[in-house]
């Protein structure tokens, strides 16, 4: 379906910018929790390939729903690779490091389905935070 | 084998083990096993930290928490307030002797707070094989404001207007690149995308490929647009496999949506981009050598003029730019020449990645805005040295650049700053170096990249680049007299005179400054025979101080060759002529009694 | 030495190296992508495939040659089975880079650029992969292993012994 306009452009991006609004303002029509996992050449070295995979079965089998693993590229820290980063609608993105596989488990029970913050490997809570 | 979540280090290095390390370890497995945490978590005993000072260490990993002077009265703390409910102990932390602050783990703060994010914004962000998200955070809008709205004249005439330069090193003005490969008749122009990022240490490039691939090619169709060119053409390491894949994704997928092909936007416009593969040639990074290379030849580098923007590939009108530099461009267009121009400094606009590795606590890819210094970048970004040591200089520009010293750690870095302290901005490699680095040593490592990669077409380079090396090769064996010193500056003047690129003519920069910064460290290899640094294997030559040992024998029985001899309690001696030099027993002291060449 | 063609699946490989020179019209400018191709079926690019390549796009040999000797990523020797590539790059420099390398080549008893005589390993010294956030650096085949100390390198060389061991 080519765009043959910047019309037909915008229109994709107003149907696609709700699926990711919640990285930039924490909104979400439908709820849904987003994890990114930084997964560029260094992210992947560290480990994030298995992060993701382990993500990806443990939200299988612990029948987690309204949630979604996404891959994005680098995040810049690579000092603590590899890198999770936990949208929930409402609070701002956390973004914790030196994730591993164990460490997947306690994401998901602790920080997804109780709200709870892991302090020890959080590298950064805020938005915008580049800027 | 089961996987722990934790390991606890316990150190078992000598100093430790005195101050019942040992006990320690035993009442963490009781603890632990008591709390039925005995599988989760392990406890290990480890060699000396060489932090003796502060022993008995323990640190926790994954965590990279170090608690230091830790009782047996503090084990049960650490258990309750770390292992189960994953709350540091504050109070065990090291702190940093001058501030008394505790040192954190992470300094969650400025790593991001002095940043501006415009080539890498999406990184991170967006998923780099999914073309809605892109398009999402307004992506292809700058492309299709230009196809449908500006004229080419009027796209040139916006980038000329932002200021952007050249990220690739050399900084040139873009638009006005751009401009030139506009004004030659040509019934064909072609795009190029520079991303044969070679200079070792720098990996900016490389990153936005895998984590925003869009944005150079929606960057590229913009620069056909303005230049017309119909084709484009990436040319990239083949070293880096990920980042090929992602880019043939993106170009697959915008294809698709007929943002590349023909008529994008409704438009008469047509363009195409492809990927050439370079093969492992630094040299490849200079325009001319590249496009040889895009060609199927050897990736020898021409004389210019003729420039690439009236002969380039196939002959024809060619505008080369790198990857960080197409990256700038769609936000540009997007938000106006004004705001980017209002970033940065007089003569460097907008911001600069920089790759920051090396003896830096916080290794990664920052983007700041021209301008910031040095210091802002390595300790408020970079959270300082590792191990908190003395900071002695910071490679920019790579193999083509030099050192910057402590004194010039507050110039805000721009392309002229950088140049004026006898570096350059490059790529934006950023090494940091701290006083264990030999300033002589690093010059010979970067001449032996550039006399390896020398393409060998002039002579100044491809003998040059090697005398050089050979005469530092020589200083570093503690062979060197001081004729070498005057040859070095001689050759290196010449070098930079009569090279035919880019690559021979920055090839002396790093021996250039680092004579003239750490002319004491290449005296002191010459004269003394001596390396200030002590990484000089052949001139590294370990003493026992004799006032300071009290013959713990700790070096003794770490010295992997057994050249140290002496009774428990009896000074000890290094048998000069065995000692590898390998400093173990230097670390292994906490008495400060090993001398260090 | 046995010539490359005489190989097993050597018929299947050429059948697929010609493909791709077909695909890409036989260009003369496409030397560069079509000796990548013939390095990633045959390994390595023996003096007899450059002929062979040199004679299918109609050019002369020493063009062929030249192109290959030029770049670093063409190998004309054969590689061991797994290729264990040290980052020299400046961050894995001043991280002390060197040490790995110097254990690597003590352990397997061959300089770098050698290839055991086993035929199991290749050491080689490569420019910066980027991964500057682990330096050191090691990458064997596709794998990077990060933070790499001289004291990890005999656990490294052993994994790939044992598993050579377990598949044999």
């Amino acid at each position: 379906m080519p765009v043959k306009s910047l019309d037909e452009l915008r229109k994709i991006r107003e149907d696609q910018i709700k699926k990711v609004k919640l990285r930039e303002t924490g909104e979400s029509d439908d709820q849904t929790i987003e994890i990114l996992v930084g997964m560029a050449t260094c992210g992947i070295a560290a480990g994030s390939r298995e992060v993701l995979n382990e993500l990806i079965t443990q939200i299988s089998t612990k029948g987690i729903e309204h949630i979604k693993v996404v891959q994005v590229g680098c995040m810049g820290y690579c000092h603590s690779e590899p890198t999770v980063q936990v949208n929930m609608p409402g609070h701002e993105p956390t973004i914790y490091g030196n994730v591993d596989r164990n460490f997947v488990g306690e994401i998901l029970d602790k920080h997804i389905q109780n709200g709870e913050i892991l302090d020890d490997h959080v590298l950064i809570k805020t938005y915008h935070s580049a800027l | 084998m089961t996987t722990q979540r934790t390991h606890i280090m316990v150190c078992g290095g000598t100093g430790c083990v005195s101050a019942e390390s040992l006990q320690i370890v035993e009442l963490f497995k009781e603890k632990l096993s008591g709390v039925g945490y005995a599988d989760e978590v392990a406890v290990i005993k480890t060699g000396c930290f060489g932090f003796c000072g502060q022993g008995p260490i323990v640190k926790i990993h994954p965590d990279n928490v170090f608690y230091v002077k830790v009782t047996l009265d503090d084990v049960e703390e650490i258990v309750n307030e770390h292992i189960i409910k994953g709350r540091t102990v504050g109070r065990l932390l090291y702190k940093e002797p001058e501030t008394q602050k505790p040192l954190p783990k992470h300094d969650e703060m400025s790593f991001y707070k002095k940043q501006y994010r415009i080539a890498l914004r999406n990184c991170g962000l967006i998923n780099p094989e999914d073309i809605n998200e892109y398009i999402a955070f307004g992506g292809y809008e700058a492309l299709g404001k230009a196809v449908t709205e500006y004229t080419p004249e009027r796209v040139i005439d916006i980038v000329k207007a932002s200021g952007l330069r050249g990220r690739g090193g050399g900084g040139f003005p873009t638009g006005l690149k751009w401009e030139l490969t506009r004004k030659p008749v040509a019934d064909q122009k072609y795009v190029i995308c520079n991303a044969d990022e070679g200079d070792p240490g720098a990996f900016m490039d490389r990153s936005i490929l895998e984590g925003d691939p869009h944005s150079v090619l929606e960057a590229m169709a913009i620069a056909g647009y303005a230049i017309g060119a119909s084709e484009g053409i990436i040319y990239i390491r083949a070293e880096y496999p990920l980042a090929i894949k992602r880019l043939e994704t993106a170009i697959g997928q915008a294809k698709e949506y007929g943002l590349l092909g023909k008529q994008i936007f409704g438009s008469s416009f047509n363009f195409d981009i492809s990927i050439k593969l370079g093969a492992g040639a630094f040299v490849c990074g200079e325009e001319t050598a590249l496009i040889h290379s895009v060609e199927g030849n050897r990736g020898e580098p021409t004389k210019k003029p003729p420039y690439p923007s009236i002969e380039g590939y196939n002959g024809k009108p060619t505008n080369v730019n790198n990857v960080e530099t197409f990256a700038n461009v769609p936000p540009i267009l997007i938000k106006g020449a004004e705001w980017f121009s209002s970033i940065g400094t007089e003569k460097s606009k907008g911001t600069k990645v920089f790759a920051l590795a090396g003896k830096v606590n916080n290794v990664g890819l920052v983007e700041v805005p021209m301008g910031t210094t040095l210091r802002e970048i390595i300790y408020d970004i970079g959270g300082g040295i590792i191990g908190g040591r003395a900071f002695k200089a910071v490679q920019t520009g790579g193999p083509s650049g030099g050192v910057i010293t402590v004194a010039d750690l507050d110039t805000p870095i721009d392309y002229e700053s950088l140049k004026s302290i006898g570096s350059m901005m490059g790529s934006g490699g950023m090494i940091v170096m701290d006083e264990d680095d030999c300033m002589v040593n690093i010059a010979k490592f970067y001449l032996e990249f550039t006399q390896d990669e020398s393409c060998g077409k002039c002579t100044p380079c491809r003998l040059g680049t090697k005398r050089m090396y050979e005469i530092l090769d020589r200083i570093t064996q503690g062979e060197g007299t001081m004729a070498d010193i005057d040859k070095l500056r001689t050759l290196g003047k010449s070098i930079k005179d009569s090279a035919l690129c880019g690559l021979g003519q920055t090839a002396p920069n790093p021996v250039l400054s680092t004579l003239e910064y750490f002319y004491d460290e290449y005296l002191a290899h010459i004269k003394e025979k001596r390396c200030p640094a002590g990484s000089c294997k052949a001139l590294a030559k370990y003493k026992v101080i004799e006032e300071k040992c009290i013959g713990c024998t700790a070096c003794a029985r770490v010295c992997p060759v057994n050249c140290i001899s002496g009774a428990p309690k009896q000074k000890h001696v290094i048998d000069e002529a065995a000692c590898i030099a390998c400093g173990a027993c230097f670390t292994a002291c906490k008495f400060q009694a090993i001398l260090r060449p | 030495m046995a010539n490359i063609f005489s190989l097993e699946n050597a018929d299947q490989k050429l059948k697929a190296l010609d493909a791709f020179i077909l695909e890409q019209d036989a260009k003369e400018d496409a030397l560069i992508s079509i000796l990548h191709k013939a390095q990633e079926l045959f390994g390595y690019l023996p003096s007899e495939l450059q002929l062979y390549v040199a004679r299918k796009l109609n050019i002369p040999a020493s063009k062929v040659y030249g192109v290959v000797s030029f770049y670093s990523y063409f190998s004309q020797e054969k590689r061991g089975k797994y290729t264990v590539n040290i980052c020299m790059g400046t961050a894995c420099f001043v991280k002390g880079v060197e040490k790995v390398m110097h254990a690597f080549s003590e352990q397997l008893d061959i300089k770098s650029g050698n290839t055991t005589p086993d035929g199991l390993f290749t050491l080689k010294d490569v420019r910066c992969i980027g991964a500057c956030g682990l330096a050191p650096v090691v990458m064997i085949n596709d794998k990077v292993f990060g933070h790499v100390t001289e004291n990890d390198v005999s656990r490294i060389i052993d994994d790939y012994k044992n598993m050579e061991g377990s598949e044999g």
